[in-house]
């Protein structure tokens, strides 16, 4: 109970101090995962809309296959990314190991099946409603692809969030291919993971606490958005 | 491009027959009533002559090529409108773009016809809070803006009250009046005699008969027309 | 329209996070001086004096020196004395510096089941732990520290492998986790005196064995061979040994306290 205590107490008190620290820690955890979040979008949702929409042999496969991708383990995903972008590997010539960018191409890696299945089914279900009705007006794959992304755009909200949470929560990944650099890559998971090797718990339960609240927070946000966007447009 | 010439038309799904060999043709200038028992492919019909679906046996053929000044040559209004999530105005106006028309006529067009319709009020507003009698409505603009020569209605009135049924068949009849053919399904005999010219009889998916409007009600020649009128089960 | 926006947003966004510091090194080092701050403590100044941003990966010190090997870093700066001069012998290193050290001890819990408290001869300790199978924690991580105490019980007689699954427990991560473990489970543990200095879960953990010769823990720096790897960063990678190991660095690393201890004690040549 001692630690918990002790926790809540660290948590409020880098809540209120606002530490620059602190503060620039959460900025680029921000940042590095809404810049994942955005890219696996605009990966994401076109191939979710293509699966939803195209039929073509292998694609009930291809659907299993992007659904079992929403659970890649983000160790291995991070341990690819790092042989890729090591200088040993075939990309290393650009640099990029040990940087914000490497965790951006971590993240974007890890959520964009989570985008592109979720998305694909929600696309799907507008789909079934919709297709008489495009076809009709002689909408061709692409332009109905591109009506249902937008009349499904509060539905996809939620997709996206469930990537960011993911995103912002990972720890596996941005740790091998950012490093955890003080100053550079660290962010509040591999904070929270320095700060429970070095036995304080309290301070590592704090930050916890923290990332929890800033997720909460962004979620609140765009439910909030949501919600008063889909009551005007039904 | 009418005539419309169903040429031994058959529709088969897992082995089972919907539509058995059809062949007929329908005619420009009269209103077609498709009528007969749930069942009996009215809507499998209506969606085989529009190109939603393809004949398993058979052949749909139109005549002449399409008049140049028609945004497209042929249009459909579902039992269930489908509306698109944003205004009014903006449903319509998506159908003349998917059609090819310039935005800033798209709008013109799509203000006048919102205006024939009696919608003119409430076009900003977005078309999925709109009550299922504008709803339909506004599907009924969204086709007619097209200015289809041909306009297929599957059941049309199907979910209305008795007032919104009426502004229904009131836009039906103008837009056969501005040079649309229709052809439509319905349950209603009072519908089909108040709005049709002739009528088409579908029983277990056999045309069981064709004739006027004035003498199917009056001396229906198949015995399965006749115990439709009289409402006996078959 | 939308597209193109996110597109551009997209750019700025990566954009700005890739522009950072332009000026920087990469130094593979070792959980022991990331986690007991040391690094918080001299870099700063190193950093103000030169201009020049030093990027630090904490790991052990075996995959700190595969790191390196991969040319991912342009300073290593460990401690395994054997891993390094083979590192040095295989070619990716320059030439090796020494720049400090402190010692290994041995933690145990209050009620010291092994019955080893108070001695000094690390070996002795080590038998009776495995005589007794007392819970001992180790990192099995190939890190320097992990280096230093297979060296010992190899010394000892012992081959801790036996007692794997019952008395010894191999953590497979950092100084810090196995701390945590053996606090947890009332264990033995082995590590630098410098992670366990700024350590705060200690729970029922203290000192059971220090001071002897063989516990030395030697600290060495390397520039990464620009010769093996031709994107190293050669000219400040070599300020910052050099900066490290002259009077000044040397200074600093002295002058590193937790609650009046020092943590390392500068013997650079």
């Amino acid at each position: 109970m001692n630690d918990l205590t002790q926790a809540m107490y660290a948590a409020t008190r880098l809540i209120f101090s606002a530490d620059a620290l602190l503060v620039s820690i959460i900025a680029l955890s921000l940042k590095v995962s809404f810049t994942a979040v955005l890219t696996a979008a605009i990966i994401g949702f076109p191939t979710g809309a293509f699966l939803a929409i195209t039929r073509f042999p292998g694609r009930q496969m291809l659907i299993a296959l992007l659904n079992a991708l929403m659970g890649l383990p983000p160790v291995v995903v991070g341990l690819l990314i790092y042989l890729l972008l090591s200088r040993a590997g075939p990309l290393g010539e650009f640099g990029l190991l040990f940087t914000p960018t490497a965790m951006v191409i971590a993240q974007a890696v890890l959520i964009t099946p989570i985008i592109a299945a979720l998305s694909r089914q929600v696309i799907e279900d507008a789909w079934r409603e919709y297709e008489e009705q495009l076809r009709s007006l002689g909408a061709g794959t692409l332009a109905a692809a591109r009506t249902l992304l937008w009349d499904t755009r509060f539905a996809l909200i939620t997709v996206v969030l469930a990537g960011f949470g993911r995103a912002a929560a990972e720890v596996g990944a941005v740790m091998i291919v950012g490093g955890n650099i003080d100053g550079v890559t660290r962010v509040m998971t591999t904070a929270i993971a320095l700060e429970t090797s070095k036995g304080d718990l309290p301070l590592a339960l704090g930050l916890g606490m923290v990332l929890v609240a800033i997720i909460i927070g962004v979620n609140l946000l765009a439910h909030g958005v949501k919600l008063t966007a889909q009551r005007f447009h039904g | 491009m009418l005539p419309l010439t169903l040429d031994h038309v058959e529709f088969s799904v897992n082995g089972r027959d919907i539509i058995r060999p059809i062949t007929c043709e329908i005619q420009a200038g009269t209103r077609t009533m498709i009528l007969g028992p749930n069942g009996a492919g009215k809507s499998v019909l209506m969606r085989l002559c529009h190109g939603l679906l393809q004949p398993t046996r058979g052949r749909v053929v139109w005549h002449k090529a399409v008049a140049a000044q028609r945004a497209r040559d042929q249009a459909m209004v579902f039992q269930r409108p489908v509306m698109l999530r944003r205004s009014a105005i903006a449903n319509v106006m998506y159908a003349l773009k998917l059609a090819g028309m310039a935005p800033v006529e798209c709008r013109l067009r799509a203000e006048d016809v919102l205006e024939a319709v009696g919608l003119a009020s409430v076009a900003e507003r977005p078309a999925r809070v709109l009550s299922g009698g504008e709803q339909q409505r506004l599907a009924l603009a969204r086709a007619w803006a097209l200015g289809p020569e041909v306009l297929f209605l599957d059941e049309p009135t199907a979910n209305l009250d008795p007032n919104a049924t009426r502004d229904i068949e009131q836009i039906i009849g103008a837009i056969h009046a501005s040079g649309t053919k229709i052809i439509m399904s319905t349950h209603s005999l009072g519908q089909a005699r108040r709005l049709g010219d002739e009528i088409l009889f579908l029983s277990e998916g056999r045309l069981a008969e064709r004739a006027s409007v004035d003498l199917f009600f009056r001396q229906p020649q198949s015995p399965e027309a006749v115990s439709y009128l009289r409402g006996e089960l078959p | 329209m939308m597209f193109k926006n996110i597109c551009l947003a997209l750019i700025l966004c990566v954009g700005t996070v890739a522009l950072a510091q332009e000026k920087f090194i990469t130094v593979a080092s070792t959980t022991s001086t990331e986690q007991s701050g040391l690094f918080k403590h001299l870099l700063p100044v190193f950093e103000k004096k030169s201009g020049i941003q030093v990027r630090v990966v904490a790991l052990g010190t075996g995959q700190a020196l595969d790191m390196a090997r991969r040319g991912d870093a342009d300073v290593v700066f460990v401690h395994d004395k054997e891993a390094e001069e083979k590192f040095l012998a295989d070619g990716f290193g320059v030439r090796r510096f020494e720049v400090m050290y402190n010692d290994f001890i041995l933690v145990g819990p209050k009620s010291d089941t092994a019955k080893i408290a108070g001695g000094k001869d690390i070996l002795a300790a080590f038998r009776k732990i495995a005589e007794a199978k007392a819970p001992f924690t180790s990192r099995g991580d190939k890190s320097g520290t992990h280096a230093a105490e297979m060296r010992l019980w190899k010394v000892a007689g012992i081959d801790p492998q036996t007692g794997k699954g019952t008395w010894y427990r191999e953590t497979g991560s950092g100084m810090g986790p196995t701390l945590n473990t053996a606090s947890a489970m009332n264990a033995y543990a082995f590590t630098d005196r410098g992670t366990w200095l700024a350590f705060k879960n200690r729970g029922d953990l203290s000192i059971v064995t220090e001071g002897d010769q063989r516990l030395f823990n030697q600290y060495g720096v390397m520039l990464v061979n620009p010769a093996k790897h031709s994107h190293v960063k050669k000219e400040m990678g070599q300020a910052f040994v050099d900066w490290v190991t002259s009077a000044e660095g040397q200074k600093i690393i002295a002058a590193y306290k937790i609650n009046g201890d020092p943590l390392f004690f500068p013997n650079a040549r």
